[in-house]
């Protein structure tokens, strides 16, 4: 599943994208290091054997989802607005919960892996088809009626945005 | 050396639990927003680790539905941001109470 002296810096560039994307003030930049994030999620995919869903983070998260982010912000005008507020009680006390959340979940992912001896058959990986035939063939053949569901619930969100942004007053 | 499942459900727990930080902690709406892309992100890396660890595809096509499910979230939920920014001149989620009674 890849070599350490890979997936270690890889690994690193996704965590500091991740903390630079919650820190940082300007949401330009926010949406710039989630980009970076993606990328190297998508390098990770590569790495798992999964090149076609590399193409597809790439394409559709880094790509699409990104550009409506940015141009939303740059729309509004919202790089500046509200950045993290110090000092206010409620602020302080769901920074605490934040904390406590992240420790818990360090400590069950900790006992998970290292507590019971690790994962089994870690070692010994079958071979693996990762052609995107094969998984065109899965998803129309055993996933067909969940992809049709994503058909509906596609559909469901353009009215829902078309409604939303209010298209017959802009229109007229 | 090589890097086994345990490495890549560890940087998926951390990379959930910075978007979780940053759901809680910030107060703009398309940070809150971004935020939950990178936890749905995490799922979907620890989706392919299991995928590969089983040496079986169910777990990549799952990611498929995942990304689009983020993908009609996005959609829906910046065209909400755009027209509470329209009506308020504002995205604090603080300042939000317009469904208070």
């Amino acid at each position: 599943m890849g070599n350490l002296i890979l997936f270690i810096p890889l690994a690193v560039v996704a965590i500091a994208a991740a903390v630079g994307m919650v820190i940082s003030r300007n949401a330009v930049h926010s949406a710039l290091f989630l980009v970076v994030n993606f990328a190297s999620v998508a390098v990770l995919y590569i790495l798992l054997e999964a090149p076609f869903l590399a193409m597809v983070q790439v394409t559709v998260y880094a790509g699409a989802i990104m550009v409506l982010f940015l141009f939303v912000i740059m729309l509004l005008g919202a790089e500046q607005l509200s950045g993290l507020q110090g000092g206010s009680q409620r602020a302080l006390v769901e920074r605490g919960i934040a904390g406590v959340l992240a420790l818990v979940l360090v400590v069950i992912f900790a006992i998970a892996t290292f507590g019971g001896g690790g994962i089994e058959g870690a070692a010994n990986l079958e071979p693996m088809d990762t052609a995107p035939q094969s998984l065109g063939l899965l998803l129309f053949n055993a996933y067909v009626l969940p992809f049709e569901l994503t058909a509906v619930l596609l559909l469901a969100a353009t009215i829902g945005v078309a409604v939303l942004s209010d298209f017959k007053k802009g229109g007229k | 050396m090589e890097a086994n499942l345990e490495w890549y459900i560890g940087l998926s727990t951390i990379l959930f639990t910075i978007g979780a930080l940053g759901v809680l902690t910030r107060r703009n709406a398309i940070i809150i927003f971004m935020s939950v892309e990178m936890m749905l992100n995490a799922a979907n890396l620890a989706f392919v680790a299991f995928a590969r660890h089983h040496a079986n595809l169910d777990g990549q096509l799952f990611v498929f539905f995942v990304m689009t499910v983020a993908a009609a979230e996005v959609a829906v939920g910046l065209a909400l941001i755009v027209a509470i920014f329209r009506s308020k001149q504002n995205i604090n989620v603080d300042d939000l109470n317009l469904l208070k009674g």
